[in-house]
């Protein structure tokens, strides 16, 4: 350990009180490591010292620690930094170096205590989102523009980060209805759904308002899936997932049950960690299942750590998702409190338990090793791999990262038998698939459909396009614009790759002949640039430079023709060279912008 | 009778085929060793051989058969029957824009090493409008008579964070702030390094690759253009403050200590030394005033 030097500013007693009462009620029963050698020393102001591994110290307290002084005093001044550092005994650059790294945490006094974080992404920027800044920042507003918030279906969004109080999302937002949320009102989300529940499986409990309650849940066959797990052995429910064709919904769709039996085969302690960092631009489904079914993820968790052997559960949520937040912790509460959660779940002789921890702004940590760093206290800079998070994953041990819709779909495996479920969809492409429906579309939101649907046949369930329209993001920023004669190709992730463009995270984002392009692929590059984390040059250089041709062939004049040339220069090295899959795709919607002619001229 | 563990590591030996050629490693040992025993110069930033790699810079990069992307060379570990390419143009091609945006984002003009490779990959940095180009601009940071921070010619390698923390001082003094482009090597909130946790050993100073950090003395000669390399001799001693014994290259210019450093290949010292030893030279040419 090193000795832990601050310099001479000291917190206030609020602050030290913030620090205190968090490291305090940091959820010590639940996390266990005796496997690994002693548990974490939570009993009193006790610090674990001399050198050990990360994992005996209470480092992975800090991002935890760090929001709730945030949200007790609003900003994290020096004394509250130093506080923090001798508590954690975390050096103080340390401390500071992650907590700039983080959006939501600022280190001045802001001008008003609530700060209003405006989203000014792709789906929000189409509909007036600018306007509503510059209203709310007009009135005196403490104002930040944001990266998507997650409410494509309802843009505008803003989040309300309160001081002292609970943080709020505001959609649909106007000047009056984010001044309302200001004042505490609260409002509850509607299910963004307009598919009817026979027509839903994963999502079909969406409607059902009672189902956010454990009782609710149950009644309407909530825990069935685990039963149904707890009946076989854990490697015959690995088999099943795998034989299920499951693959991640989260972008990457890499097969979960490949995933699983690695785990499952590495010796304990092993970690199932949740990603439920839903941070590309026009991505809301597991947001909406997160706030309206929350124990379906907590159930599918379960019978994921029965299936691997991991005891310990997390889920990484995004900071800006105060209501699943709020919706995951009481289902956790609740779930714990009836012993679905704990030493003995439901009585079936395994130990699981969930530990929900907070984004705080940061589109990387969504990438899967980025976010075990952010998980353990460190800055979200994704690991280099080999070695993979199967082996060395969550402090340096085995672990399984899923998306939420990844894990609700276990449930479904269960209820339906592998190869039962293997046989929906396509060969490739099994299962259902949320698909997130925004921009200019008659009825915005999330869709299930079987895999095999065409594009066409999703955006008519949502009522058709409004408008002309004239592309399609599909995928996100990660992803790539198509046109209309894609409109036929199925949505699967066969098709897709053959023609060219990604599924990801599921963004179908609608854009018609009045959508200003240049301004629109620029906020895209902007994107990239300040969600890079910076830690390699190719991505911290290549974001930048990316941006500056698209600046000078907009507002210069620039030939098309050189700097087409530097851009593929520049999408190449981060393509080849970049740590993480920013890097790899931070290119992609910007060169398809160009080559459709939405950008630059005709090529 | 008593028997005596004696430690042995006992290390396979694996056969890496670089640029077709058959290269024996110890297991354990990365694709650079591979490379370098192959006889392959390969450009390094972030890479030193007494700092963990923690493979930021990606200038090291080489084809591996079988991967989608580029891998680092220096701290990929190689295994048996990988087969590494050096030569090929997508090789060549990336490391020669990597060049380019380390060139056009920091001033790397005092390093002779990126200088060289910034011609040999053939960079073309004219093809950068100026005028629409961001770079690292900040100011110079004076705040002792002992070393200077210059972080407009910072790569951000993280090489003084690795020194500064687990690979040699444990003094956490400074590590990586802000995120993206903004990164910056900082303390915390940016305070002086009178104020913050730092000791002065300058183990920092020693693994800069781009003279971002630099003694005051060089510091000084080079913006009275009196910086002259060429005129100076280095001459190896020994510490004289304590008795761990450490080695110390004293580099001289006009009968003046002007830099102090250790040979980073040295067993007591890879490099690194204290305070005394680093910057407490003054005594040696305490000359009576003219």
């Amino acid at each position: 350990m090193p000795e832990i030097a601050v310099t001479a500013a000291t917190a206030t007693d609020e602050e030290r009180n913030a620090v205190a009462d968090s490291v305090l009620l940091q959820n010590p029963g639940q996390i266990s490591f005796e496997a690994a050698g002693p548990a974490l020393t939570f009993d009193g102001d006790r610090v674990a010292r001399g050198g050990q591994e990360r994992i005996f110290n209470r480092r992975h307290l800090l991002l935890p620690v760090l929001h709730d002084v945030r949200d007790a005093i609003g900003w994290l001044s020096e004394g509250a930094i130093n506080e923090i550092s001798t508590t954690l005994q975390v050096p103080p650059a340390e401390v500071y170096g992650v907590a700039s790294f983080y959006e939501l945490f600022t280190f001045e006094a802001p001008s008003a205590p609530d700060a209003l974080h405006v989203c000014d992404d792709t789906a929000c920027r189409i509909k007036g989102a600018n306007e509503l800044k510059g209203e709310l920042s007009a009135d005196g507003h403490n104002v930040h523009g944001s990266p998507c918030l997650g409410l494509c279906e309802q843009a505008p969004a803003v989040f309300v980060q309160r001081t002292g109080e609970a943080h709020v999302s505001v959609r649909s937002a106007t000047k009056e209805s984010v001044e309302a949320a200001l004042g505490g009102a609260m409002t509850n989300p509607v299910a963004p759904v307009p598919q009817s529940s026979e027509d839903l499986t994963l999502l079909r409990r969406v409607h059902d308002a009672a189902a956010v309650d454990y009782d609710g849940y149950v009644a309407t066959g909530g825990y069935e899936a685990l039963a149904k797990a707890v009946a076989m052995s854990p490697a015959e429910v690995v088999t099943h997932v795998g034989n299920a064709g499951l693959t991640g919904r989260g972008g990457a769709a890499f097969p979960t049950g490949f995933k699983w039996s690695a785990v499952a085969g590495e010796p304990g302690p092993r970690h199932l960690v949740i990603n439920a960092d839903e941070s590309e631009p026009g991505t809301f489904k597991d947001r909406v299942i997160m706030e309206h079914d929350p124990y379906s993820l907590i159930e599918a968790m379960t019978i994921g750590g029965y299936a691997m052997g991991a005891e310990q559960g997390w889920i990484y949520i995004r900071g800006e998702y105060p209501e699943a937040t709020r919706q995951l912790k009481s289902a956790i509460a609740e779930a714990r409190s009836k012993g679905m959660l704990g030493d003995n779940v439901g009585g079936h002789n395994f130990r699981f338990d969930i530990e929900l921890r907070l984004g705080a702004g940061a589109y990387i940590c969504g990438e899967e090793t980025a976010l075990l760093n952010s998980i353990e206290g460190y800055r979200g800079e994704p690991r280099n791999k080999p070695p993979f998070p199967t082996t060395h994953g969550l402090f340096g041990q085995p672990t399984a990262i899923n998306n939420v819709e990844t894990m609700v779909n276990v449930n479904q495996i269960m209820l339906l038998g592998g190869d039962e479920y293997a046989a929906i969809g396509t060969e490739k492409s099994t299962g259902t698939k949320l698909f997130c429906l925004s921009g200019h579309v008659a009825n915005p939101g999330v869709y299930e459909v079987t895999y095999g649907a065409t594009l066409r046949e999703v955006i008519d369930l949502a009522g058709g396009a409004t408008g002309n329209l004239k592309s399609i993001l599909m995928g996100g920023a990660a992803g790539s614009f198509i046109s209309t004669d894609m409109l036929d190709v199925p949505l699967t992730i066969e098709d897709s790759r053959e023609n060219g463009f990604s599924l990801g995270s599921g963004v179908v984002m609608l854009l018609n002949d009045t959508v200003d392009y240049d301004d629109f692929v620029a906020r895209i590059a902007q994107f990239f640039r300040e969600e890079s984390c910076g830690q390699c040059v190719p991505c911290r250089v290549g974001t930048v430079r990316q941006g500056e041709s698209l600046l000078r062939i907009r507002e210069k004049g620039a030939p098309i023709e050189t700097e087409r040339k530097m851009l593929d220069d520049f999408a190449m090295v981060m393509k080849d060279s970049s740590i993480c899959g920013l890097g790899h795709t931070a290119s992609g919607a910007i060169l398809s912008a160009i080559d459709l002619g939405l950008i630059g001229g005709q090529p | 009778m008593t028997f005596v563990d004696i430690p042995v590591e006992i290390r396979s030996k694996v056969t890496v085929s670089v640029d077709g050629e058959a290269v024996e490693v110890l297991e354990g040992d990365t694709i650079l060793d591979a490379c370098t025993k192959a006889g392959k110069i390969t450009p390094t930033v972030c890479y030193g051989p007494t700092v963990t790699p923690v493979n930021a810079c990606r200038v090291c990069v080489v084809e591996l058969e079988g991967a989608r992307t580029l891998v680092p060379s220096c701290s990929r570990p190689a295994e048996e029957g990988m087969v590494v390419k050096t030569d090929t143009e997508r090789v060549t091609n990336n490391r020669k824009m990597v060049l380019e945006f380390l060139a056009t984002s920091s001033d790397v003009s005092q390093s002779e090493e990126i200088q060289g490779w910034l011609g040999e990959y053939g960079a073309d940095l004219d093809r950068y409008d100026p005028a629409t180009t961001e770079r690292m601009t900040d100011e110079v940071k004076i705040e002792d008579d002992l070393y200077i921070r210059a972080y407009d010619r910072c790569v951000l390698c993280y090489k003084c964070v690795e020194a500064c923390g687990e690979d040699a001082q444990w003094t956490f003094a400074i590590a990586m702030s802000g995120r993206g482009f903004n990164n910056r090597i900082s303390t915390e909130f940016d305070v002086t390094l009178p104020d913050s946790a730092c000791v002065y050993c300058g183990n920092c100073v020693a693994v800069c690759p781009t003279n971002a950090l630099q003694f005051k003395t060089e510091f000084d000669l080079r913006k009275m253009g009196d910086w002259r390399p060429e005129d100076q001799t280095v001459t190896r001693t020994v510490c004289s403050y304590c008795g761990v014994g450490c080695n110390l290259d004293l580099h001289v210019q006009d009968n003046s200590i002007v830099k102090v450093d250790s040979p980073m290949d040295h067993s007591i010292t890879s490099g690194n030394l204290c305070v005394k030893g680093r910057f407490g030279y003054q005594y040696v040419q305490n000359r009576p005033a003219e």
